[in-house]
């Protein structure tokens, strides 16, 4: 027994619980509710498929899909690293792109004024839809799917950046200028870091939204990655390996989202403090 | 440094006239306090004087000489504390040395070194969200005073403390000042603290904001809390009350 411990146990008390323990404890209770209904989701999506006896082609079970993922797993491998490096170097230059612009747009009131409406309205514009286009500019290759990814990713991350340089509290600006500032120094020391969390809720929206551009740009033209495996398969109404597909699409999205959440607790600490 | 103010007047945009004619003078080493209600432009006058915004009217004089670059050669402090909350205690209170180009390692290290003195011993890696309000109020000050300006601007530094923090506050404050000397204009609507704090104060009424009234304060220095027990002060709060208090009646009586 440590000596700390020992103090503690002849002074009638005993540590209840290493710190630990009770960390894991509420992590437990976090992430418990959320599994049971998970579970509970596909135990009726089962035992429906069970009593219904929906035809397979339909509504496959999921020990079905389950199977299929095994049984489809090198061609699910080879089409999801396709899939996930498109996503990857489309998300990056998004990501790049949209803050540069972002911060090269607020640095001056005008050429925000001007520019900010058209960026929100682009947004509006929907990029699937001119997917076959951009094949048509670039080709075949991995080319137009990752500049499709990079253009659906782009907007949230352009406009919710702008959004976070604009919201930078005015007070806190003129108190740094009174302190001799110059304008790269208001940027660098307030606007930026005041922007990030902003900067990291656009790069969530651009991590779902680039899993979508993935497989759409996969749909308008493309003869490997998963979403060309979702087309393949429906069209042989292997209904199984489509879900087996999407399953693993899902799991990209979901581990993207979660890597962005990651590396917004290494960057700005302060953020999850202060909530 | 010897700053002055000459019929300062400013006209928003909007119509609303915030200040008319507002003539003041802070000599070198002197705590002067500005008192008045909410709402009679003292804030306006404390950013005109800290260069954030141009006058309507009149000009702001240093030594007496026209100074139509103030911004950056005034210290001031707004009301908020407005700590950045991605930076630690001490790198909020170095701002205004890196700014003036002393090198961050150095900045840090005299921020460092001033700490015991503003009451933040061992909370030199605190975020701002881990600070008391009073604690922040001395990040914010020692923020100010390290930028190193002669004279300083406080916006009501101690307006949304408690009573007995905001006590502590001031004797402390004073201890601070007696000990560089820096000039203080200190706004206020605590006529209590505008007494115990300074060597001269000018009143203030509003709509448009005006200075009504200047009243020495020839109290003994050094001061201590107890001072605000003697006859001599209750009388010089008076003489600053009355005006204040007639003016709050017209004020309501016109309403």
């Amino acid at each position: 027994m440590s000596a700390p411990r020992l103090a503690l146990a002849l002074g009638g008390r005993l540590e209840p619980r290493p710190r630990a323990a009770l960390h894991s404890r509420a992590a437990l209770a976090r992430v418990a509710p959320p599994l049971a209904f998970g579970v509970l989701v596909v135990a009726a999506w089962w035992g429906y498929v069970a009593i219904s006896g929906v035809s397979e082609s339909v509504l496959p079970s999921p020990g079905r899909v389950a199977r299929a993922l095994v049984r489809d797993r090198s061609v699910l491998v080879s089409g999801a690293w396709t899939t996930l490096s498109e996503i990857l170097i489309g998300y990056a230059i998004a990501a790049f792109v949209g803050v540069a612009i972002a911060a090269a747009v607020s640095s001056a009131r005008v050429l925000e004024r001007a520019v900010y409406p058209w960026l929100v309205a682009t947004q509006m514009v929907p990029i699937p839809a001119i997917a076959p286009v951009v094949i048509l500019w670039t080709g075949f290759d991995i080319r137009p799917r990752v500049i499709v990814i990079a253009l659906v990713s782009f907007f949230p991350v352009v406009v919710n950046t702008i959004d976070g340089l604009r919201a930078t509290d005015p007070e806190l600006v003129g108190l740094l200028r009174t302190l001799g500032a110059r304008r790269w120094e208001v940027f660098r020391i307030a606007r930026l870091p005041s922007a990030l969390p902003y900067v990291f809720s656009g790069l969530r929206v651009a991590a779902a939204f680039a899993v979508i551009g993935a497989v759409v740009a996969e749909w308008a033209g493309a003869s490997s990655g998963l979403g060309y495996l979702v087309l393949s398969y429906s069209s042989q109404t292997a209904t199984s390996d489509v879900f087996a597909a999407v399953v693993v699409l899902a799991v990209i999205g979901v581990a993207l989202f979660a890597l962005v959440g990651v590396g917004e607790r290494i960057a700005i600490p302060w953020w999850a403090l202060e909530e | 440094m010897r700053l002055e103010a000459v019929g300062l007047g400013k006209t928003f945009g909007d119509g609303v006239e915030a200040l008319r004619g507002v003539s003041l003078t802070l000599a070198e080493g002197e705590f002067v306090s500005l008192v008045g209600p909410s709402g009679c432009g003292k804030s306006t006058l404390l950013r005109i004087l800290a260069g954030l915004s141009e006058p309507s009217a009149g000009a702001v004089l240093i030594d007496g000489q026209p100074a139509p670059a103030l911004l950056g050669r005034i210290g001031y402090m707004p009301q908020r504390d407005l700590l950045m909350q991605w930076r630690t205690t001490v790198e909020n209170a170095a701002v205004g040395l890196e700014l003036a180009g002393v090198g961050r390692r150095e900045a840090r290290e005299r921020a460092r070194a001033q700490l015991p003195r503003f009451g933040l011993a061992g909370f030199e890696a605190s975020r701002p969200s881990a600070l008391s309000g009073g604690m922040r109020q001395r990040a914010a000050l020692l923020r100010t005073f390290l930028a190193g300006r002669d004279v300083l601007l406080l916006d009501e530094p101690f307006g949304s403390l408690d009573a007995l923090t905001r006590e502590a506050m001031r004797e402390w404050l004073l201890g601070v000042w007696e000990a560089d000397r820096k000039t203080i204009l200190l706004v206020t609507h605590d006529v209590e603290e505008a007494v115990f704090l300074s060597d001269r104060v000018y009143v203030m009424s509003g709509r448009p904001g005006g200075v009504r009234a200047e009243v020495q304060i020839a109290l003994p220095r050094p001061r201590a809390l107890e001072l605000t027990d003697a006859p001599a002060f209750a009388e010089l709060r008076a003489q600053l009350l009355g005006p204040l208090r007639a003016q709050a009646r017209a004020e309501l009586g016109a309403a």
